[in-house]
Protein backbone atom coordinates (compact mmCIF):
# COMPACT_ATOMS: atom_id res chain seq x y z
CA UNK A 1 0.00 0.00 0.00
CA UNK A 2 1.70 3.21 -0.84
CA UNK A 3 1.62 6.36 1.79
CA UNK A 4 0.35 9.36 0.33
CA UNK A 5 3.80 10.84 -0.05
CA UNK A 6 4.40 8.16 -2.57
CA UNK A 7 1.14 8.80 -4.45
CA UNK A 8 2.26 12.24 -4.34
CA UNK A 9 5.60 11.75 -5.96
CA UNK A 10 4.46 9.58 -8.39
CA UNK A 11 1.69 12.03 -9.51
CA UNK A 12 4.08 14.75 -9.70
CA UNK A 13 6.35 12.85 -11.90
CA UNK A 14 4.08 11.84 -14.24
CA UNK A 15 2.90 15.62 -14.72
CA UNK A 16 6.32 16.52 -15.02
CA UNK A 17 6.91 14.01 -17.65
CA UNK A 18 3.85 15.38 -19.44
CA UNK A 19 4.65 18.41 -19.44
CA UNK A 20 8.20 18.57 -20.17
CA UNK A 21 7.50 15.72 -23.28
CA UNK A 22 4.35 17.93 -24.99
CA UNK A 23 7.25 21.30 -24.45
CA UNK A 24 4.73 23.45 -22.66
CA UNK A 25 7.54 23.75 -20.08
CA UNK A 26 11.06 24.22 -20.30
CA UNK A 27 11.67 23.30 -16.64
CA UNK A 28 10.04 21.80 -13.69
CA UNK A 29 11.29 22.61 -10.57
CA UNK A 30 10.61 20.49 -7.44
CA UNK A 31 12.68 18.50 -4.92
CA UNK A 32 15.11 15.79 -5.25
CA UNK A 33 16.81 13.49 -2.73
CA UNK A 34 19.33 14.86 -0.20
CA UNK A 35 22.49 13.37 0.47
CA UNK A 36 22.04 13.24 4.03
CA UNK A 37 18.99 11.35 5.98
CA UNK A 38 16.26 14.07 6.31
CA UNK A 39 17.09 16.45 3.42
CA UNK A 40 16.10 17.41 0.18
CA UNK A 41 17.12 19.04 -2.28
CA UNK A 42 15.91 21.74 -4.50
CA UNK A 43 15.91 20.39 -8.27
CA UNK A 44 14.78 21.19 -11.40
CA UNK A 45 14.10 18.91 -14.08
CA UNK A 46 15.03 19.57 -17.85
CA UNK A 47 13.87 16.82 -19.53
CA UNK A 48 11.37 13.88 -19.08
CA UNK A 49 14.10 11.66 -17.68
CA UNK A 50 15.04 13.53 -15.09
CA UNK A 51 11.84 13.84 -13.37
CA UNK A 52 12.18 10.77 -12.36
CA UNK A 53 14.50 12.62 -9.78
CA UNK A 54 11.36 14.16 -8.32
CA UNK A 55 10.29 13.28 -5.24
CA UNK A 56 7.78 14.17 -2.58
CA UNK A 57 8.17 13.83 1.40
CA UNK A 58 8.11 15.47 4.61
CA UNK A 59 11.48 16.73 4.61
CA UNK A 60 10.64 19.09 1.42
CA UNK A 61 11.08 22.64 3.55
CA UNK A 62 13.22 24.62 1.49
CA UNK A 63 10.62 27.34 -0.75
CA UNK A 64 10.46 26.89 -4.42
CA UNK A 65 9.68 30.35 -5.20
CA UNK A 66 13.07 31.35 -4.05
CA UNK A 67 14.57 30.26 -7.29
CA UNK A 68 11.64 30.65 -9.79
CA UNK A 69 12.69 34.23 -10.72
CA UNK A 70 15.89 33.69 -11.68
CA UNK A 71 15.04 30.00 -13.11
CA UNK A 72 12.87 31.97 -15.27
CA UNK A 73 15.63 34.12 -16.10
CA UNK A 74 17.92 31.90 -16.98
CA UNK A 75 15.46 30.03 -19.41
CA UNK A 76 15.39 33.00 -21.77
CA UNK A 77 17.87 33.23 -24.74
CA UNK A 78 20.90 34.37 -23.95
CA UNK A 79 20.92 38.55 -24.74
CA UNK A 80 22.98 41.50 -24.55
CA UNK A 81 21.85 43.99 -22.18
CA UNK A 82 20.62 46.15 -25.19
CA UNK A 83 19.16 44.29 -27.04
CA UNK A 84 15.44 44.30 -27.66
CA UNK A 85 13.43 41.41 -25.77
CA UNK A 86 13.04 38.34 -28.03
CA UNK A 87 9.61 38.10 -30.11
CA UNK A 88 6.96 35.79 -28.98
CA UNK A 89 6.57 34.12 -25.92
CA UNK A 90 9.31 33.25 -23.54
CA UNK A 91 9.68 29.51 -22.24
CA UNK A 92 7.86 28.25 -19.12
CA UNK A 93 8.48 26.71 -16.24
CA UNK A 94 6.19 24.91 -13.92
CA UNK A 95 6.61 25.06 -9.86
CA UNK A 96 5.04 23.05 -7.20
CA UNK A 97 3.65 24.77 -4.73
CA UNK A 98 1.26 23.99 -1.02
CA UNK A 99 -0.26 26.93 0.64
CA UNK A 100 2.41 29.50 1.85
CA UNK A 101 4.51 28.87 -1.46
CA UNK A 102 1.49 29.60 -4.00
CA UNK A 103 1.21 32.38 -1.98
CA UNK A 104 4.71 33.66 -2.20
CA UNK A 105 4.67 32.91 -5.66
CA UNK A 106 1.35 35.57 -5.68
CA UNK A 107 3.49 38.24 -3.74
CA UNK A 108 6.41 37.42 -6.23
CA UNK A 109 3.88 38.29 -8.79
CA UNK A 110 2.11 41.16 -7.47
CA UNK A 111 5.94 42.93 -7.05
CA UNK A 112 6.58 42.14 -10.62
CA UNK A 113 9.18 39.78 -9.95
CA UNK A 114 7.16 36.57 -11.62
CA UNK A 115 5.15 37.07 -14.69
CA UNK A 116 1.78 35.13 -14.40
CA UNK A 117 1.80 33.60 -18.00
CA UNK A 118 5.06 31.83 -17.77
CA UNK A 119 4.77 30.06 -14.18
CA UNK A 120 2.50 26.96 -14.31
CA UNK A 121 1.65 26.00 -10.47
CA UNK A 122 1.37 22.33 -9.71
CA UNK A 123 -0.05 22.40 -6.34
CA UNK A 124 0.27 20.00 -3.28
CA UNK A 125 -1.71 20.50 -0.32
CA UNK A 126 0.95 20.51 2.57
CA UNK A 127 0.08 17.70 4.99
CA UNK A 128 3.00 19.87 7.16
CA UNK A 129 6.75 19.42 6.73
CA UNK A 130 8.95 17.87 9.30
CA UNK A 131 11.33 19.49 11.55
CA UNK A 132 14.68 18.14 11.14
CA UNK A 133 15.85 19.66 14.59
CA UNK A 134 13.26 18.45 16.66
CA UNK A 135 14.11 14.80 15.04
CA UNK A 136 17.31 14.86 15.94
CA UNK A 137 16.38 16.45 19.25
CA UNK A 138 14.69 13.15 20.25
CA UNK A 139 17.92 11.08 19.42
CA UNK A 140 20.49 13.21 21.05
CA UNK A 141 23.71 11.26 21.04
CA UNK A 142 23.22 9.29 18.21
CA UNK A 143 23.84 8.98 14.41
CA UNK A 144 20.54 8.68 12.04
CA UNK A 145 21.12 6.66 8.96
CA UNK A 146 17.91 6.35 7.69
CA UNK A 147 14.07 6.97 8.02
CA UNK A 148 10.77 5.95 6.68
CA UNK A 149 7.95 7.52 6.31
CA UNK A 150 4.53 6.64 6.73
CA UNK A 151 1.67 8.51 6.70
CA UNK A 152 1.24 8.80 10.20
CA UNK A 153 4.63 7.91 11.75
CA UNK A 154 8.37 7.92 11.12
CA UNK A 155 10.86 5.09 11.72
CA UNK A 156 14.24 6.48 12.60
CA UNK A 157 17.27 4.06 12.80
CA UNK A 158 20.82 4.07 12.87
CA UNK A 159 23.45 2.27 14.27
CA UNK A 160 21.83 -0.33 16.89
CA UNK A 161 18.51 1.62 17.47
CA UNK A 162 15.49 1.71 15.22
CA UNK A 163 11.84 3.74 16.81
CA UNK A 164 9.10 4.78 15.26
CA UNK A 165 7.79 8.29 16.36
CA UNK A 166 4.29 9.81 15.47
CA UNK A 167 5.24 12.34 12.30
CA UNK A 168 2.80 15.24 13.39
CA UNK A 169 5.37 15.57 17.14
CA UNK A 170 7.71 16.51 14.83
CA UNK A 171 6.39 18.73 12.71
CA UNK A 172 7.86 22.33 12.14
CA UNK A 173 6.14 25.03 14.33
CA UNK A 174 5.08 27.07 11.39
CA UNK A 175 3.00 24.00 10.07
CA UNK A 176 1.02 23.13 13.00
CA UNK A 177 0.02 26.85 13.58
CA UNK A 178 -0.67 26.84 9.49
CA UNK A 179 -4.53 28.23 8.49
CA UNK A 180 -4.17 27.44 4.79
CA UNK A 181 -2.02 24.31 3.64
CA UNK A 182 -3.92 24.19 0.31
CA UNK A 183 -2.37 26.70 -2.32
CA UNK A 184 -4.04 29.70 -2.85
CA UNK A 185 -3.99 30.02 -6.88
CA UNK A 186 -2.53 26.56 -8.90
CA UNK A 187 -3.16 25.21 -12.61
CA UNK A 188 -2.61 21.90 -11.84
CA UNK A 189 -3.99 19.84 -8.89
CA UNK A 190 -2.08 16.74 -7.37
CA UNK A 191 -3.48 14.67 -4.54
CA UNK A 192 -6.22 15.89 -2.57
CA UNK A 193 -7.40 19.09 -2.03
CA UNK A 194 -6.25 20.43 1.44
CA UNK A 195 -8.80 21.48 4.62
CA UNK A 196 -8.60 24.84 5.73
CA UNK A 197 -7.56 24.27 8.89
CA UNK A 198 -8.81 26.20 12.29
CA UNK A 199 -6.89 27.58 15.01
CA UNK A 200 -7.78 29.61 17.93
CA UNK A 201 -4.81 31.58 18.57
CA UNK A 202 -2.23 30.91 16.18
CA UNK A 203 -0.11 34.00 17.38
CA UNK A 204 0.02 32.00 20.82
CA UNK A 205 4.32 32.10 20.59
CA UNK A 206 3.90 35.83 20.18
CA UNK A 207 1.52 36.59 22.88
CA UNK A 208 3.59 34.75 25.54
CA UNK A 209 6.54 37.40 24.50
CA UNK A 210 4.12 40.45 24.26
CA UNK A 211 3.02 39.58 27.62
CA UNK A 212 6.87 39.37 29.20
CA UNK A 213 7.88 42.71 30.24
CA UNK A 214 10.19 45.52 28.36
CA UNK A 215 13.40 44.78 30.35
CA UNK A 216 12.20 40.18 30.01
CA UNK A 217 11.49 41.01 26.40
CA UNK A 218 14.95 42.73 25.53
CA UNK A 219 16.69 39.72 27.61
CA UNK A 220 14.72 37.12 25.38
CA UNK A 221 15.57 39.59 22.12
CA UNK A 222 19.28 39.08 23.38
CA UNK A 223 19.16 35.49 24.22
CA UNK A 224 17.27 34.07 21.06
CA UNK A 225 20.07 35.82 19.05
CA UNK A 226 23.18 35.63 20.63
CA UNK A 227 24.36 32.68 18.81
CA UNK A 228 23.55 34.25 15.10
CA UNK A 229 26.63 33.99 13.16
CA UNK A 230 25.47 36.01 10.61
CA UNK A 231 25.89 33.58 8.04
CA UNK A 232 22.48 34.98 6.09
CA UNK A 233 20.59 31.60 5.29
CA UNK A 234 17.51 33.23 6.28
CA UNK A 235 17.77 35.46 3.72
CA UNK A 236 19.18 33.97 1.08
CA UNK A 237 16.63 30.99 1.84
CA UNK A 238 13.58 33.55 1.59
CA UNK A 239 11.48 33.95 -1.49
CA UNK A 240 11.10 37.66 -0.26
CA UNK A 241 15.05 38.77 -0.48
CA UNK A 242 15.67 39.17 -3.66
CA UNK A 243 16.87 42.80 -3.34
CA UNK A 244 19.99 43.36 -5.93
CA UNK A 245 21.82 44.66 -3.14
CA UNK A 246 20.86 44.00 0.75
CA UNK A 247 20.90 46.50 3.08
CA UNK A 248 23.66 44.46 4.99
CA UNK A 249 25.76 44.02 1.99
CA UNK A 250 26.01 48.42 1.73
CA UNK A 251 28.92 49.76 2.88
CA UNK A 252 27.73 53.48 2.13
CA UNK A 253 26.01 54.13 4.62
CA UNK A 254 26.83 50.93 5.97
CA UNK A 255 23.68 50.50 7.75
CA UNK A 256 24.74 47.12 9.62
CA UNK A 257 28.22 46.91 10.73
CA UNK A 258 29.78 43.73 9.13
CA UNK A 259 30.46 41.76 12.58
CA UNK A 260 28.68 39.41 15.23
CA UNK A 261 28.65 41.54 17.74
CA UNK A 262 25.32 41.70 19.23
CA UNK A 263 24.00 45.37 18.34
CA UNK A 264 24.87 44.02 14.39
CA UNK A 265 23.02 41.01 14.83
CA UNK A 266 20.14 42.50 16.45
CA UNK A 267 20.09 45.22 14.11
CA UNK A 268 20.21 42.76 11.44
CA UNK A 269 17.16 40.47 12.44
CA UNK A 270 15.10 43.45 12.67
CA UNK A 271 15.57 45.01 10.01
CA UNK A 272 15.52 41.33 7.88
CA UNK A 273 12.32 41.03 9.71
CA UNK A 274 10.83 44.50 8.97
CA UNK A 275 11.49 44.39 5.21
CA UNK A 276 8.96 40.87 5.35
CA UNK A 277 6.36 43.19 6.84
CA UNK A 278 2.89 41.99 5.41
CA UNK A 279 5.20 39.92 2.65
CA UNK A 280 6.24 36.77 5.00
CA UNK A 281 3.96 33.54 4.87
CA UNK A 282 5.64 32.05 7.19
CA UNK A 283 6.87 29.11 5.24
CA UNK A 284 9.57 27.97 7.67
CA UNK A 285 12.38 28.41 4.88
CA UNK A 286 14.48 30.53 6.84
CA UNK A 287 14.64 28.72 10.37
CA UNK A 288 14.48 25.27 8.81
CA UNK A 289 18.42 26.46 6.80
CA UNK A 290 19.68 28.12 9.90
CA UNK A 291 22.48 26.51 11.33
CA UNK A 292 22.48 28.05 14.95
CA UNK A 293 19.02 26.73 15.75
CA UNK A 294 17.42 30.71 16.15
CA UNK A 295 13.74 30.83 15.75
CA UNK A 296 13.89 34.44 14.05
CA UNK A 297 10.61 33.52 12.53
CA UNK A 298 8.99 34.84 15.89
CA UNK A 299 9.85 38.35 14.42
CA UNK A 300 8.21 37.85 11.16
CA UNK A 301 5.19 36.20 12.92
CA UNK A 302 4.95 39.19 15.62
CA UNK A 303 4.68 41.08 12.19
CA UNK A 304 2.25 39.24 10.72
CA UNK A 305 0.10 39.41 13.28
CA UNK A 306 0.06 43.13 13.53
CA UNK A 307 -0.55 43.53 10.30
CA UNK A 308 -3.40 41.25 10.47
CA UNK A 309 -4.97 43.62 13.59
CA UNK A 310 -4.00 46.64 11.91
CA UNK A 311 -4.87 46.56 8.52
CA UNK A 312 -6.46 43.51 8.48
CA UNK A 313 -4.60 41.74 5.41
CA UNK A 314 -2.77 38.09 5.31
CA UNK A 315 -0.09 38.13 3.10
CA UNK A 316 -0.70 36.75 -0.24
CA UNK A 317 -3.88 35.37 0.57
CA UNK A 318 -5.66 37.48 -1.88
CA UNK A 319 -3.88 38.01 -5.39
CA UNK A 320 -5.84 40.85 -6.53
CA UNK A 321 -5.75 43.26 -3.38
CA UNK A 322 -2.45 45.22 -2.83
CA UNK A 323 -0.11 44.40 -0.37
CA UNK A 324 -0.39 45.93 2.99
CA UNK A 325 2.68 48.25 3.08
CA UNK A 326 1.79 49.50 -0.51
CA UNK A 327 -1.28 50.98 -0.03
CA UNK A 328 -3.09 52.80 2.83
CA UNK A 329 -6.23 54.12 4.32
CA UNK A 330 -6.90 57.80 5.33
CA UNK A 331 -8.30 56.51 9.03
CA UNK A 332 -5.23 53.77 9.51
CA UNK A 333 -4.98 53.34 13.39
CA UNK A 334 -2.20 55.86 14.29
CA UNK A 335 -2.27 55.91 18.21
CA UNK A 336 1.43 55.89 18.24
CA UNK A 337 1.70 59.37 17.51
CA UNK A 338 2.37 61.76 19.53
CA UNK A 339 0.25 64.14 18.48
CA UNK A 340 -2.44 62.00 18.15
CA UNK A 341 -2.79 59.71 21.35
CA UNK A 342 -5.15 60.80 24.24
CA UNK A 343 -2.54 59.91 26.54
CA UNK A 344 0.25 61.66 25.50
CA UNK A 345 -2.20 65.08 24.61
CA UNK A 346 -3.18 65.58 27.82
CA UNK A 347 0.47 65.21 29.19
CA UNK A 348 1.46 67.80 27.25
CA UNK B 1 31.41 58.18 31.46
CA UNK B 2 27.67 59.77 32.14
CA UNK B 3 26.96 61.48 34.99
CA UNK B 4 22.91 61.49 35.58
CA UNK B 5 22.87 64.86 37.12
CA UNK B 6 24.80 65.98 34.03
CA UNK B 7 23.76 64.12 31.68
CA UNK B 8 21.89 65.51 28.63
CA UNK B 9 20.09 63.31 26.31
CA UNK B 10 20.86 63.88 22.38
CA UNK B 11 17.94 63.27 20.31
CA UNK B 12 17.98 62.77 16.60
CA UNK B 13 14.80 64.56 15.04
CA UNK B 14 14.09 63.40 11.19
CA UNK B 15 11.97 66.49 9.67
CA UNK B 16 10.09 66.57 6.97
CA UNK B 17 11.15 69.19 5.19
CA UNK B 18 7.35 70.86 4.36
CA UNK B 19 5.80 70.70 7.79
CA UNK B 20 7.64 69.51 10.54
CA UNK B 21 10.99 71.42 9.39
CA UNK B 22 9.41 74.65 8.59
CA UNK B 23 6.99 73.91 11.95
CA UNK B 24 10.97 74.03 13.91
CA UNK B 25 11.50 77.48 11.93
CA UNK B 26 8.36 78.75 12.91
CA UNK B 27 9.21 78.04 16.71
CA UNK B 28 12.53 79.98 16.36
CA UNK B 29 11.08 82.65 14.67
CA UNK B 30 8.42 83.02 16.97
CA UNK B 31 10.42 82.65 19.67
CA UNK B 32 8.92 79.35 21.52
CA UNK B 33 11.87 78.20 23.81
CA UNK B 34 12.03 74.01 23.74
CA UNK B 35 15.04 71.91 24.84
CA UNK B 36 18.09 72.00 22.59
CA UNK B 37 18.60 68.03 22.75
CA UNK B 38 17.71 67.78 19.40
CA UNK B 39 19.90 67.63 16.38
CA UNK B 40 17.15 67.66 12.86
CA UNK B 41 18.10 66.37 10.26
CA UNK B 42 15.96 67.23 6.73
CA UNK B 43 14.10 64.57 4.96
CA UNK B 44 11.99 65.31 2.06
CA UNK B 45 9.08 63.49 3.44
CA UNK B 46 8.57 61.02 6.36
CA UNK B 47 7.99 58.56 4.08
CA UNK B 48 11.82 58.70 2.73
CA UNK B 49 12.39 57.73 6.92
CA UNK B 50 13.25 53.80 6.78
CA UNK B 51 13.85 51.81 9.62
CA UNK B 52 17.99 51.56 8.67
CA UNK B 53 17.60 55.36 9.41
CA UNK B 54 15.98 54.89 12.88
CA UNK B 55 18.30 52.39 13.78
CA UNK B 56 21.24 53.54 12.46
CA UNK B 57 20.90 57.26 14.88
CA UNK B 58 20.45 54.67 17.66
CA UNK B 59 23.27 52.32 16.82
CA UNK B 60 25.46 55.74 16.58
CA UNK B 61 24.51 56.45 20.22
CA UNK B 62 21.58 58.60 20.07
CA UNK B 63 19.19 57.99 23.22
CA UNK B 64 16.14 59.21 21.31
CA UNK B 65 14.75 59.47 17.76
CA UNK B 66 11.82 61.63 16.64
CA UNK B 67 10.39 61.29 13.07
CA UNK B 68 7.91 64.16 12.42
CA UNK B 69 5.81 64.81 9.13
CA UNK B 70 3.24 66.88 7.66
CA UNK B 71 -0.69 65.57 8.97
CA UNK B 72 -2.58 62.94 7.13
CA UNK B 73 -4.00 64.44 4.65
CA UNK B 74 -1.23 67.69 3.84
CA UNK B 75 1.58 65.89 2.70
CA UNK B 76 3.38 67.60 -0.15
CA UNK B 77 3.99 64.50 -2.23
CA UNK B 78 0.13 63.83 -1.30
CA UNK B 79 0.50 60.21 0.27
CA UNK B 80 3.71 60.09 1.24
CA UNK B 81 3.09 60.61 4.91
CA UNK B 82 0.12 57.79 4.88
CA UNK B 83 2.45 55.04 3.70
CA UNK B 84 5.08 56.27 6.81
CA UNK B 85 2.26 55.99 8.91
CA UNK B 86 1.40 52.28 7.83
CA UNK B 87 5.52 51.46 8.27
CA UNK B 88 5.96 53.35 11.05
CA UNK B 89 3.00 51.73 12.85
CA UNK B 90 4.79 48.37 12.52
CA UNK B 91 7.82 49.12 13.40
CA UNK B 92 7.49 51.05 16.56
CA UNK B 93 5.36 47.82 17.65
CA UNK B 94 8.62 45.76 16.57
CA UNK B 95 10.32 47.91 18.39
CA UNK B 96 8.81 47.78 21.47
CA UNK B 97 8.70 43.54 20.94
CA UNK B 98 11.99 43.46 21.29
CA UNK B 99 12.29 45.27 24.19
CA UNK B 100 12.93 49.01 23.30
CA UNK B 101 11.74 50.86 25.92
CA UNK B 102 8.38 52.80 24.73
CA UNK B 103 9.46 56.21 23.98
CA UNK B 104 12.68 55.85 22.38
CA UNK B 105 11.19 56.33 19.20
CA UNK B 106 8.45 59.09 19.17
CA UNK B 107 6.24 60.02 15.85
CA UNK B 108 4.74 62.96 15.59
CA UNK B 109 2.13 65.29 12.93
CA UNK B 110 3.55 68.98 12.85
CA UNK B 111 2.55 71.57 10.18
CA UNK B 112 4.26 74.37 8.83
CA UNK B 113 1.79 76.66 10.94
CA UNK B 114 2.41 74.92 14.67
CA UNK B 115 5.46 76.58 16.06
CA UNK B 116 4.42 76.34 19.63
CA UNK B 117 3.17 72.58 18.95
CA UNK B 118 6.36 71.71 18.09
CA UNK B 119 8.10 73.36 21.03
CA UNK B 120 5.76 71.43 22.85
CA UNK B 121 6.65 68.32 21.32
CA UNK B 122 10.22 68.42 21.66
CA UNK B 123 9.92 69.51 25.40
CA UNK B 124 7.21 65.83 25.66
CA UNK B 125 10.43 63.68 23.90
CA UNK B 126 13.39 64.90 25.80
CA UNK B 127 11.43 64.85 28.90
CA UNK B 128 10.25 61.01 27.98
CA UNK B 129 13.57 60.26 27.06
CA UNK B 130 15.59 62.56 30.16
CA UNK B 131 13.26 60.03 32.30
CA UNK B 132 14.70 56.63 30.57
CA UNK B 133 18.02 57.41 31.24
CA UNK B 134 21.09 56.99 28.74
CA UNK B 135 20.33 54.52 25.78
CA UNK B 136 21.78 51.04 26.09
CA UNK B 137 19.85 49.00 24.09
CA UNK B 138 21.55 48.66 20.30
CA UNK B 139 23.79 51.24 21.04
CA UNK B 140 26.81 49.83 19.21
CA UNK B 141 29.92 50.83 21.86
CA UNK B 142 33.68 50.86 19.97
CA UNK B 143 36.16 48.99 22.30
Amino acid sequence: MPTINEKITEEIRAKAKELLESKEVAAFLGFCLGSLPMTTRPFVARSPEEADKLVWNSFCVLNPANYLPELLKSLEPPRGPRDPAPKGPLPKAAVLATGCWSRNISIQIKENQLDRERVVIVGVASRGKVDQRKVKARFPDQEILKIEEEDHKLTVSGQDFEEEINRWDVVRGNCLTCLHPDPVMLDIRIGEPGQERKNDSPFQQVNEIENKSTDKRWQWFQDEFASCIRCYACRNACPLCYCDTCFVDDSKPQWVDKSIDPVDTGLFHILRAYHCAGRCTDCGACESVCPMDINMRILTKKLSKDVMALYGSEAGMDPEAPLPLSTYKTDDPQDFILTESGAAKEGM
Amino acid sequence: MTNQTSWEPKIIAFLCTWCSYAGADLAGVSRFQYPPNIRIVKVPCSGRVSGNMILSALKSGADGVLISGCHPGDCHYISGNYFARRRFGLFSNLLDFVGIEPGRVSFSWISASEGEQFAEVVKTVTERVKKLGPATRLVKKLE
